[in-house]
């Protein structure tokens, strides 16, 4: 009961914290948007079936996630400048809670920040419906819980600023461009589709175009085994970055 | 046998460096105990082991009776603590940073809001509560992490400098609440500080701590009392020549030279006074000017540890605990 209501309070401060930076809000809607009008208007008439700006909108939704997952672990290495980490690790909560408290309260934001790219459907002509908004719900929010364990554990491991921004930007480009946002995995080398489906994203990005474009396109893998991987990879990141951040000196 | 902390040999090495060094010392509920050394002394690194945040390389300690070693989360529920850096979130108001530590620690919801008034009235931020912790100044974020150590009723509460880098109003504002704390409720104080006059109005007791060791361990007046009598400042362009000549004599029993001074601990300053004069006056050494005071914690520590205590000197900060980058001063 008291781990839960630890979870609550630091999952509460990191939303707070998130909701109370207009430049970071506002700063959101741009990226997406970019990658949307000028990148898809300019490779539209790529031959694969179906209009491209429709095939990367769940990719650009997929970057978005990961790209805000990523820079939430930035929250660590935040609170230990500022001396706040000390408040939180002599509290009397178990690790694994003060972990998943930043956990959830970093995959809120990217989940919120990875809503608002949906307004974009109209632009692409995607109908969207309430309905398929609510089916991807749980699956942006499957591959946070796992891509914001990953920035928690590089930032856990990171001693500044500086090398947690040049080492994000190593991890960020290759789940990115191996996840199959920006072109369809059956165009690619075989060797090259094998990396990929190491990749965690390729599945998140995969699921969100079962729910996005349904019938329009037909997706890599069943759902099912979509949201096995991902379950499978947050539970994996979780347990790694709770261990690596328990470190003691 | 009431203890509520008892430290066994404890001993911190960082790589080649020993910080804290086979120390022991007990504390009894309710009192008011002082650590006190120059920085890079160990204070701090004695500290983070007894709050849980660093790992002994040996020996251990009690705090409220769990080991700090095999029983941390008894030991976090036992105790507040007020760092050295600020830690405090300062994107949240100062009644949410409150709310969160109660939270934190499982105070019962139904006492949160009493408790969160009580603690800032006692460090008169009543008005400023709802106001984000970025308009705040850096006494005012002081007093606030003392209110929040103190919402879960610790046993132990842990000070560390609890004044650094503040303005002395300020400073004898804290040490107010400080006293008052000493005096309402049956808690007990580790206050780290190189402030002597700090520990000597805050303490009941004092371990004076150098390169990691404790050199004397007494109450404050015991510790002046056992330079027994006074202490006269000399200052003369002839130091060492004269500190040759006094210490043959068998009733100057220290002579130390610090800062262009010469101190003499004297067990009868009014006798010794016109001797000293007479002394330098057959050597043909020209006296500056002369002073007499009572033996402080300043005399003391210069006693123990043969130096003045040092303000300020980053070389021999070991202590590796805090990015001192953000830190205020």
């Amino acid at each position: 009961m008291s781990e839960i209501r630890a979870i609550y309070t630091l999952w509460m401060r990191e939303v707070k914290r998130y909701t109370r930076e207009k430049t970071r809000l506002v700063s959101s809607f741009i990226q997406p948007l970019l990658w949307l009008v000028i990148f898809g208007s300019g490779i539209r008439f790529a031959p694969i079936g179906i209009d491209y700006q429709k095939f990367i909108f769940p990719g650009i939704i997929g970057q978005t996630l990961l790209f805000t997952s990523m820079f939430m672990g930035i929250s660590v290495i935040w609170d230990r400048e500022f001396g706040f980490l000390k408040e939180i690790l002599v509290a009397p909560v178990s690790r694994i809670s003060v972990f998943v408290g930043k956990m959830l309260g970093g995959s809120t934001d990217a989940v919120i920040q990875g809503s608002f790219v949906f307004v974009f459907s109209f632009i692409v002509g995607i109908r969207m419906n309430i309905g398929a908004f609510l089916l991807s719900l749980p699956i942006m929010a499957l591959i946070t819980f796992g891509m914001v364990s990953v920035g928690l554990t590089l930032a856990s491991l990171m001693e500044s600023l500086e090398s947690f921004g040049v080492i994000q930007t190593f991890v960020n480009l290759p789940l990115f461009f191996l996840s199959g946002a920006l072109f369809p995995l059956a165009f690619v080398p075989q060797w090259l589709r094998w990396v990929s489906y190491v990749d965690p994203l390729t599945y998140g990005v995969d699921a969100l175009r079962f729910t996005i474009l349904r019938e329009a396109w037909t997706p890599l893998f069943p759902i099912q085994l979509d949201l096995l991987v991902l379950l499978a990879f947050d539970f994996g990141m979780i347990a790694v970055g709770t261990m690596i951040f328990s470190r003691r000196k | 046998m009431d203890h509520v902390i008892e430290v066994k040999s404890l001993t911190k090495r960082f790589k080649d460096v020993v910080a804290v060094d086979a120390l022991s010392f007990n504390v009894k509920q309710g009192e008011a105990f002082g650590l006190l050394g120059p920085n890079g002394a160990g204070k701090t690194t004695t500290l983070s082991m007894l709050c849980t945040i660093l790992k002994p390389t040996s020996g251990t300690a009690y705090v409220n009776g769990y080991s700090i070693t095999d029983h941390p989360p008894q030991v976090r529920r036992s105790i507040g603590i007020v760092f050295q850096e600020p830690s405090i979130d300062d994107r949240l108001t100062g009644r949410e940073n409150l709310e969160m530590h109660a939270d934190l620690y499982g105070v019962p919801k139904s006492e949160q809001k009493k408790r969160i008034d009580d603690v800032l009235q006692l460090v008169e931020l009543a008005d400023k509560a709802d106001f984000l912790m970025r308009t705040y100044s850096g006494g005012m974020r002081r007093r606030l992490e003392i209110a929040r150590g103190l919402i879960h009723y610790p046993k132990v509460l842990f000070l560390d400098e609890p004044t650094i880098g503040l303005d002395p109003q300020t400073r004898e504002h804290i040490w107010t609440y400080i006293a008052k704390l000493r005096g309402q409720q049956n808690i007990t104080i580790i206050l780290t500080t190189h402030y002597m006059e700090e520990a000597d109005n805050l303490c009941d007791r004092i371990a004076i701590i150098d390169h990691g060791r404790i050199v004397a361990l007494d109450n404050p007046k015991k510790l002046k009392a056992s330079l027994e009598g006074g202490i006269i400042s000399v200052k003369t362009s002839a130091l060492q020549t004269l500190s040759a000549k006094l210490k043959e004599i068998d009733w100057v029993k220290e002579t130390v030279e610090e800062g262009g001074e010469l101190k003499l601990v004297v067990k009868d300053v009014n006798a010794a006074l016109p001797r000293v004069v007479e002394t330098a006056a057959k050597a043909g050494i020209r006296i500056e000017s002369m002073s007499v005071h009572e033996p402080t914690l300043d005399d003391v520590f210069l006693h123990y540890t043969g130096k003045e205590i040092r303000s300020e000197s980053a070389d021999e900060y070991r202590g590796v605990v805090a990015i001192r980058r953000h830190g205020i001063r």
